[in-house]
């Protein structure tokens, strides 16, 4: 079911540069989860549109299938979008981008959207330095699904039913700058003060630009690792009447300042180290951001901010020398070169 | 001269990789210009170098373009294939090779006439460099057919200088290559052999085209402004050519900017989604692929059909299924393309089956998928794809303006009431769609693959749902009124029995049928140019008692969707079948039918 919010609104509220007030870019009353990450990222990118005076139906949200591809129909109800096919976002963003160069992309994404059965086709997006921004709402899990891992999710990590990953998780932003992008972040679904401004970032940039958001699922990574907890005895419990049962939980916030780290609780009473990065780093030394991701990794910590910029990113447009006006904008009289032509085309079949 | 003359069929064995294609096309071409009818079809490897590769090239001055079996005339220049190209002459017929080195006797047939010219021999006495002697030799052979087939010299000549007008360094070295064959065989064999060619006016304006240019240029001239594509024989040349025609076409005259983006995608997956991208966001969009990137694409095409976006899609198809027979014709993808998708879809198909047609039925892609909202998929295949074909000239009415389809505008939105993605206004089951970025405030939707209510809102209400699939099986219906109607080759009907047929089959289904003619044997025809089938094709199937389906697949897939579609009685729809890979013969078509016949004791 979709939800429609109540129309009706504050005469009074503020309004940006160009009139819209901040309710102009919400879309329908979401049916995640109490509590989802994925709520406040949507927070995020109603809040970054508005204070970047974002005309509506200048921008396109396009996503795959996930709980976070879902996440379109509840931000920017005057913005056209697209919920496409499983790991496909990127196929269809750059499509949609080849035929007007004008409007802004935002593609939604999950991590079993993006890093399993989509890779193929996020990894060429970024070679390609498409000109959008790809957001993806990392959870670790298959939340549509009932919660089983996801290419992400760290090895050692216990899922909900018990069992113990096994495998290497992808880090998608060790892979973005890996891969060239020109502009690649990493946040937090909790920390609105950092990830409001990324977005705006993010969207100004001419590129690729790629966040990667932990996003925490309040119903399928809500167990603590150990068969001795009080979370594992309730899943069992919860095994005779699982399919509707969702813990109400309160979203996770965190504020801290620049260079600090910071120890962030999730609601299943495990710990993610995060630290953001220092003031003096230097954004656009790709580099130095690799070196820093991996002693990071070393360490533990989840490392968040802005990772790596190009400031001299080129998007594909400027790459393949496509016109100034959006395609889709171009009629016969450019595009067909008539009949006269073609019988000098016919004269060279001779 | 007696002999056989303007009929004729002649293969050339080559090695691929070595420059044979040219001279091939050059021979082809002189015919070509002599007034003369030819229908060359290139029988390759799907291999870079090395490999035996075949040219065959019938030449018939009453304009039959369909294959015929039974070789006349074999340039034999590839010795690893000589035991096979030298059974495959016709008794009588003549086999014309490399002599440099000599034929092991024991392998020599003696009811063929050997035509020895040391091709090799005479290159390396003007050529110093191996690749030159390699492609000179190819010239060389050509100068000694002429000879023997009695081409106009100046004919080739004519067209050398053309090839390299911006080379005119090579022409020099061209003709005398061409004269040394030449003369080798006039010197050394009586010229012309039996069988020959002599000039007609058979052409009229005919060109020679390959259908898959044909179809970029259908393309260019219908607005596309978008190619997403991946690589994969037999479809690659048409995105080439795209390119290189759009190139010259459409820059922007002013700043020397593309009026086009081509993207080559990392798979067809990734290629059919560039293309719903652009549709969606109001571009014409295009994708060429065969068989295996239909398959790799059906998720997307069964969105596209779903969520109700435009696509165009070429499927050039060739030998299935898996890998298959990757450089040899077929028609085995009908089913996979006609419903390609989970769940109830069906697609609009046309079915070209000369390259003017795959100029025009692409542009016609174009409004068709527009209008419906919709993926509409042309099905070519490899010959018609891959080979030229004497084909007329392209025709584009300069007045034709592109039907876009029910889009509203900001100034439309403005004045409805309510916008709703999907209500069926006009109640022909089309609805309004809106482009991205027209309305600050109206008519943005959200466009899903799920289901969804006339609001585009999700729903999982289950009339709501049947409303809407039904509503797009509407759509159906109407677009029988649109879509190429069928060939008739009658003006009534002249008998109970019919012969079905389409694409590349024509050629050769028509030549069987002026056979059946010159026997006393009259069969009505019809050519079929798209799915779904109108009201013609109903009448034609109910109003003969036995047809016979011709088609070049293994399953008689064509049959299987006439059943599906218009829930005909199978046992009057008889099976006529070639795949293995070479296009269907007159021959075929008539033995097949002539053994149908005796099977099921009808007589005509």
């Amino acid at each position: 079911m979709t939800y429609v919010r109540p129309t009706f609104r504050h005469p009074g509220l503020p309004k940006n540069k160009i009139g819209y007030a901040k309710s102009d870019y919400e879309g329908s009353i979401s049916t995640l989860c109490a509590g989802c990450g994925h709520d406040s990222i949507s927070g995020a990118i109603v809040q970054a549109c508005y204070e970047m005076s974002v005309e509506p139906h200048k921008l396109a949200k396009i996503s795959g299938i996930g709980c976070s591809s879902k996440t379109p129909t509840y931000f920017l109800s005057n913005s056209h979008g697209f919920n496409s096919v499983h790991g496909r976002m990127p196929s269809v963003t750059t499509g949609a981008n080849m035929a007007n160069r004008d409007l802004i992309y935002l593609g939604v994404s999950g991590d079993g959207d993006t890093a399993s059965i989509g890779m193929g086709q996020f990894v060429h997006a970024v070679r390609r330095n498409l000109n959008m921004v790809y957001i993806v709402m990392n959870n670790g899990c298959y939340g549509l699904t009932k919660g089983q891992d996801s290419a992400t999710a760290d090895f050692g990590s216990r899922s909900k039913p018990g069992s113990v990953n096994q495998f290497q998780a992808i880090d998608l932003v060790g892979m973005a700058l890996e891969l060239n992008a020109t502009f690649v972040a990493r946040s937090f679904s909790g920390d609105k003060t950092q990830l409001v401004p990324m977005i705006k970032a993010a969207m100004s940039h001419p590129g690729f630009a790629f966040i990667d958001v932990i996003s925490p699922c309040v119903t399928f990574n809500n167990n603590v690792g150990s068969t001795k907890s009080y979370d594992y005895v309730r899943d069992h419990i919860e095994a005779t009447s699982e399919l509707d049962f969702v813990p109400e939980k309160d979203e996770i916030q965190v504020e801290y300042e620049e260079g600090k780290s910071a120890t962030v609780p999730l609601h299943d009473g495990s710990v993610i180290e995060l630290r953001k990065l220092s003031p003096e780093w230097n954004p656009t030394d790709r580099y130095s951001a690799v070196m820093r991701l991996q002693k990071a990794k070393i360490k533990g910590e989840i490392l968040t901010g802005l990772l790596y910029i190009d400031p001299e990113s080129k998007e594909l447009h400027d790459l393949m020398g496509t016109t100034d006006v959006p395609l889709n904008t171009l009629t016969e009289k450019e595009l067909c070169p008539g009949n006269e032509k073609l019988q000098q085309i016919n004269q060279s079949f001779r | 001269m007696s002999g056989k003359v303007n009929d004729l069929v002649i293969r050339f064995a080559n090695v691929n990789g070595t420059g044979s294609a040219s001279a091939n096309n050059m021979f082809s071409k002189s015919i070509f210009r002599m007034g003369i009818p030819v229908s060359p079809k290139n029988i390759f490897p799907s291999n870079i170098q090395g490999l035996p590769t075949w040219y065959e090239v019938r030449v018939n001055e009453d304009g039959y373009l369909g294959r015929r079996a039974g070789i006349d005339v074999l340039v034999g220049v590839n010795p690893q294939s000589f035991d096979q190209d030298m059974a495959s002459v016709e008794p009588g017929g003549y086999f014309v090779y490399d002599s440099t080195k000599p034929l092991y006797e024991d392998a020599m047939r003696e009811d063929i006439h050997y035509v020895g010219i040391p091709m090799m021999q005479i290159s390396m006495g003007f050529f110093e460099v191996a690749r030159l002697q390699q492609l000179f030799k190819n010239i060389i052979y050509v100068g000694a057919l002429a000879a023997l087939l009695d081409i106009e010299m100046d004919v080739i000549k004519k067209i050398i200088e053309e090839q390299f007008e911006k080379k005119p360094k090579l022409v020099p070295p061209n003709f005398q290559a061409l004269e040394a064959g030449y003369n080798y065989a006039i010197q050394n064999y009586d010229c012309p052999l039996n069988v020959r060619v002599e000039r007609r006016d058979n052409i009229g304006d005919k060109i020679l085209l390959e259908g898959n240019e044909a179809t970029a240029l259908g393309a260019i001239y219908a607005g596309a402004t978008v190619a997403g594509w991946y690589p994969i024989t037999p479809s690659t040349s048409i995105v080439k050519a795209f390119e290189t025609h759009v190139k010259k076409l459409r820059k922007d005259p002013e700043t020397g900017k593309n009026n086009f983006a081509i993207v080559q995608a990392e798979d067809e997956l990734a290629a059919m989604g560039m293309v719903i991208g652009a549709t969606w966001n109001g571009a014409r969009a295009f994708t060429a692929t065969s068989g295996p990137g239909v398959s790799l694409m059906s998720e997307f095409i069964g969105l596209a059909y779903f969520a109700e976006i435009p696509v165009v899609l070429v499927n050039v198809q060739r030998g299935g299924p898996s890998t298959g027979m990757p450089t040899r014709t077929q028609q085995p993808d009908l089913i996979s393309t006609a419903y390609a998708s989970h769940g109830d879809t069906k697609h609009i198909l046309l079915f070209p089956s000369t390259p003017k047609e795959c100029f025009e039925m692409m542009a016609d892609c174009f409004d068709l998928a527009d209008r419906f909202q919709t993926p509409v998929i042309m099905v070519s295949d490899l010959d018609l794809g891959m080979n030229i074909h004497l084909t007329d000239p392209l025709d584009w009415d300069d007045a034709r303006e592109y039907d876009r389809g029910k889009v509203y505008t900001a100034e439309d939105l403005d004045e409805i009431k309510e916008f709703g993605r999907y209500l069926d206004v006009d109640d022909d089951g089309v609805c309004y769609r809106t482009i991205p970025g027209t309305h600050p405030t109206k008519g943005s939707f959200f466009t899903r693959g799920t289901s969804r209510d006339e609001y585009a809102r999700y729903t999982e209400s289950g009339d709501v749902y049947v409303r809407v699939v039904n509503r797009i099986l509407k759509k159906w219906e109407t677009a029988k009124q649109y879509v190429p109607t069928p060939e008739l080759y009658q003006e009534s009907y002249q008998s109970k029995k019919g012969i079905i047929f389409f694409g590349t089959t024509t050629y050769a289904a028509i030549e069987a049928m002026d056979l059946f003619k010159q026997d006393g044997v009259s069969l009505d025809a019809m050519r079929i140019r798209s799915l779904p089938f109108n009201k013609t094709v109903e009448d034609f199937i109910e109003k003969h008692d036995e047809i016979f389906i011709i088609e070049q697949n293994r399953d008689a897939q064509f049959r299987s969707i006439i059943i599906n579609e218009l829930d005909t009685n199978p046992a009057k729809l008889i099976k006529i079948l070639n795949f293995d890979g070479m296009p269907i013969t007159a021959k075929t078509i008539m033995d097949l039918i002539m053994k149908s016949i005796k099977v099921l004791s009808v007589e005509f």
